[in-house]
């Protein structure tokens, strides 16, 4: 007897299964697209057909529309994107900010995942950066940090942010791994203390309470005391993560290097960490993902970052009214970077799992 | 010399006392700088200062408080605020976490889609973010005279306004534990191996003890309300202001709402994670044995997803119960920003911090404390494990 295999369902046998299969199916079908509907109706009447584009008209216009007030954007979008950085020179920090972001690309990219390049790339964007945006050089004019804000702010606290707690981490991991019980003791307290913080209270003590505690001399300014504080609270938990990827690592890996005769910076260097790094990419990525979310946290030491600029661009005069539209704005941009990044992240996560099997 | 240098065991014993000693030194010598910065300030250092009367109010709190008490006093506000707010927080969260997570385990494809469109969505954008935009909008609400009405409930610039029983505090709390007694009882006694019914024939005396125990509480609340008022208070425009009912202040509900998306949003993660652990089999299984659906989730999915979930789920607990010290950016005051404004208005900078690394220890060890009891109590023991 010949077996021959069913018909392919046809479009609207697919839809039945998929959706109608039993009655509770379909009735949760049917709730769960009414919820649907009814939000994307609500957020498109508001957000497109009754909203104000233009700035035309003015806040009275806006003010007067039952729908969205774009117009605060587009009056107000320098403000939000670059803060109180001279009107003249905000193309610096646009340019700085697109290094930053090519930066963040090209360290995405496995070509580049060895520790000279990716320092080299880091090093690189950064020094773009803070030349772009300090100036003084090259005929730029000079503009000191306190007139930096907004967009470049925020990439310039997390990229920093970033940049001395990555060493910092594997450094404490390292301690924290020392045989010498000591050593590793009080690594491990500092790091269990800093993590048992909130984050806020480690910037407020870093901003506010530690030039008390510092020689006049080294106190610096408040903005790098902050970045201070932030990489410590990152590197206490990248610490764990990375020391959580040295212990994914085969013991007779490091028996093997000491067998051949390798020195200690050498097993470190060449054997541990790279397969350290790769057993604690997935869980970086996310550690990366979420100290960017908590840059917006140093609005609470009075810095004007991105989400202060927004409070600045409404919370002033005649755009009163229009905050739904900044924070939407704002909520956006923040995103777009947080979004592709732990996508990027779920991505790598799927590559290795598969390249694993 | 360098013979000695050369001996393993020395050079380890130098390396490690040269690491403690320098963290030890640093410390110390910022202590030393503080105190002597405080002390040319005027600032006397030492924890007098903690039942001097602080001179200041605040604008929430479950503890009666007056602008005479000392600041320890305060302290324990700000604890109990963060507490309060962190626990009626994590309760919203949980409960907003396990529907959508839900939704994203269900069989339906459009329940799955919008359950990861809200994580998608909300996971994406930073808290701090969220508070600010809830607070916004709830102090762009209607004046208490226009305010929007629906069953009671009064929304205004000034608050949520809910309508509350007449009752003293003291009976509320009373009543509250009768009605944790009321669920927890009836649970307890279907479980215990301290009755000599089996387990399957006690419905009797679980209902009973749960009629009585919600008996109590009706009688508590009835003894304890208020003279010459009516049961329930309902808010009521009088005049320019509300009157009656509880009011809950713009900064609480700014951030338990953000608190319940954001961490919502994290716990869907975590409750999914947890549901998909679970080995397909053991459904299968239980099917097999001719167990209803229902019976399937409460009997086998729901108890084995929740021990791969408590570890992780106890982790962002304590991660939420820190983000409560955002309120410091809606002005809520919590045990954050009672050490802050200590700070600025009594100078005792040290002492200060000591005390909200100490809060906070305390509040992080204790909930890890409860989670890894908790944890113990359902963790499948001895031959329940699979090979």
């Amino acid at each position: 007897m010949e077996i021959v295999a069913p018909p392919a369902p046809g479009k609207l046998e697919d839809l039945r299964r998929r959706f109608f299969a039993t009655p509770l199916q379909a009735v949760m079908s049917l709730i769960c697209l009414a919820i649907m509907a009814f939000i994307v109706w609500k957020l498109l009447t508001w957000a497109v057909f009754s909203a104000v584009f233009t700035t035309a008209g003015g806040p009275e216009a806006c003010q007067a529309a039952a729908g969205a007030c774009w117009s605060v954007i587009a009056a107000r979008w320098r403000i939000i994107l670059f803060g109180l950085y001279p009107y003249e020179e905000q193309w610096r920090s646009a340019l700085a900010c697109v290094a930053v972001v090519v930066m963040t690309v090209l360290s995405c990219i496995p070509a580049f995942w060895t520790g000279r390049r990716i320092a080299l790339v880091w090093g690189i964007g950064t020094t773009v950066f803070y030349a772009l945006m300090k100036g003084g050089m090259l005929g730029l004019p000079f503009v000191g940090e306190e007139a930096w804000g907004g967009l470049a702010l925020t990439l310039f606290i997390f990229v920093t942010t970033c940049l001395i707690g990555f060493p910092l981490a594997i450094c404490l991991a390292l301690l924290r791994r020392s045989e010498l019980p000591w050593i590793s003791r009080t690594t491990g307290l500092i790091i269990d203390g800093v993590r048992s913080l909130p984050l806020i209270s480690i910037l407020f003590t870093f901003a506010i309470v530690l030039p008390f505690a510092l020689p006049q001399w080294l106190q610096g300014d408040k903005l790098y005391r902050v970045i201070l504080g932030s990489a410590l609270f990152f590197s206490a938990y990248q610490a764990e993560i990375v020391r959580g990827g040295m212990q994914g690592v085969a013991k007779g890996q490091e028996e093997a290097a000491m067998a051949l005769g390798m020195r200690y910076w050498q097993r470190i260097g060449r054997i541990l960490l790279p397969q350290a790094m790769r057993n604690a990419l997935p869980a970086t990525i996310n550690q990366f993902v979420i100290s960017f979310k908590e840059t917006s946290l140093v609005v609470i030491v009075g810095f004007f970052e991105i989400l202060a600029s927004g409070n600045a661009a409404y919370g002033t005069g005649e755009w009163r009214f229009a905050y739904v539209e900044v924070y939407a704005f704002i909520a956006f941009i923040y995103f777009v970077f947080v979004f592709s990044l732990s996508r990027y992240g779920a991505f790598l996560e799927r590559r290795m799992s598969a390249s694993e099997r | 010399m360098s013979s000695l240098l050369r001996n393993q065991k020395v050079r380890n014993t130098l390396l490690q006392v040269l690491y403690v000693g320098s963290i030890a030194a640093l410390v110390l010598a910022g202590v030393v700088i503080a105190r002597r910065n405080l002390a040319e300030q005027g600032i006397t250092s030492g924890f007098d200062f903690l039942f001097k009367s602080t001179g200041w109010d605040v604008n929430f709190t479950l503890l009666p408080a007056t602008a005479n008490d000392p600041y320890w006093w305060f302290f324990l506000i700000g604890i109990t605020n963060t507490l309060f707010l962190g626990t009626v927080g994590l309760v919203l969260a949980t409960i907003v976490g396990t529907i959508v997570g839900l939704a994203r385990t269900s069989s339906n494809e459009l329940a799955q889609l919008l359950g990861r469109t809200y994580v998608d969505i909300f996971r994406n954008i930073p808290l701090i973010l969220q508070v600010f935009f809830w607070y916004a909008l709830i102090t762009h609400l209607p004046t208490p005279r226009a305010a929007h009405e629906a069953w009671g409930f009064l929304l205004t610039s000034r608050g949520l306004y809910i309508p509350f029983p007449n009752v003293r505090g003291v009976t509320m709390v009373l009543a509250l534990f009768a009605l944790i007694a009321a669920i927890a009882l009836p649970v307890w006694l279907g479980r215990t191996s301290r009755l000599s019914q089996p387990v399957g024939g006690r419905h009797a005396i679980q209902f009973a003890v749960a009629a009585a125990a919600l008996a109590c509480a009706a009688i508590i609340l009835a003894i304890g309300r208020l003279p010459d008022a009516p049961f329930i208070d309902f808010p009521a425009l009088q005049g320019l202001n509300l009157r009656g009912g509880l009011r809950i202040p713009p900064e609480f509900s700014a951030l338990a709402i953000a608190i319940a998306i954001y961490g919502g949003s994290y716990i869907a993660e975590i409750v999914r994670g947890g549901f998909k652990s679970v080995g397909k089999g053991q459904m299968e299984a239980a099917l097999s044995l001719g167990l209803s659906p229902w019976r399937v989730f409460t009997l086998v999915r729901l108890p084995l997803a929740l021990r791969a979930m408590l570890p992780i789920l106890a982790n962002q607990y304590v991660w939420l119960m820190k983000a409560t010290t955002m309120g410091i950016a809606v002005g809520f005051t919590d045990f954050f920003m009672i050490v802050a404004l200590t700070i600025n208005h009594s100078g005792q900078t040290l002492e200060v911090i000591g005390i909200l690394m100490a809060g906070f220890l305390a509040i992080n060890l204790s909930l890890a404390a409860l989670f890894n009891r908790l944890n113990k109590a359902i963790a499948l023991k001895g031959n329940q494990l699979r090979g």
